[in-house]
């Protein structure tokens, strides 16, 4: 049993947070620089008709895979890393807290309204403008986000080497 | 004030500095 939960399931919490962090960092890192200089030739619909749907599905499903492999690897300490009732699991908690605001971002304020932006769902120019710069802003907190959260995940099972 | 986050860099930095504060934060709580 310990094989699955904590073999296997952190052989896919890694897995798949590397794809959704991964793909977090092209569109932060390269896609969003990208998109700025093809608006000056014309030739952004390359990406976002055919690149950044692609990235997206892969984006927002790795996320859930990375959050519930997660959730499966804590098992019964679920509760006692969230709610910060056992030093021993004080980093996995930040860590746990850090990721799951990510996964409320990805769902919440990146997908519906990249959905605008994309024109999978109708919206007006000004409706895609503020959806624009919703979805800039969630993708950036993420990224952000995403550096302590990595941290404290490898703190995580060595707290004594990380916190003394 | 400019957005940090309108950066690149800003980001990173905000996510340095954020990883500096929650790590004394955890640090001291363990002591």
């Amino acid at each position: 049993m310990d094989f699955i939960q904590l073999g296997i399931g952190r052989w896919l919490h890694i897995i798949a947070g590397v794809m959704w962090i991964g793909l977090l960092y092209y569109f932060n890192f390269v896609q969003v620089g990208a998109l700025a200089e093809a608006g000056k030739d014309g030739t952004g619909a390359g990406i976002t008709k055919h690149v950044a749907p692609r990235a997206l599905f892969w984006f927002r499903w790795a996320a859930v895979v990375t959050w519930l492999a997660g959730a499966l690897l804590l098992g019964a300490n679920f509760h006692k890393a969230f709610l910060f009732m056992n030093p021993g699991l004080y980093a996995i908690g930040v860590g746990a807290w850090l990721g799951t605001i990510m996964i409320f971002n990805v769902w919440v304020l990146i997908w519906p309204n990249q959905q605008k932006i994309l024109g999978m769902v109708p919206a007006t120019d000004p409706e895609k403008a503020k959806a624009r710069r919703v979805a800039f802003l969630a993708s950036r907190t993420n990224t952000m986000l995403s550096i302590p959260m990595l941290f404290f995940m490898a703190a995580a099972g060595h707290q004594g080497i990380f916190f003394g | 004030m400019k957005n940090p986050l309108d950066s690149l860099w800003g980001t990173v930095i905000s996510g340095l500095i954020l990883t500096v504060i929650l790590f004394m934060i955890v640090r001291y709580a363990l002591m």
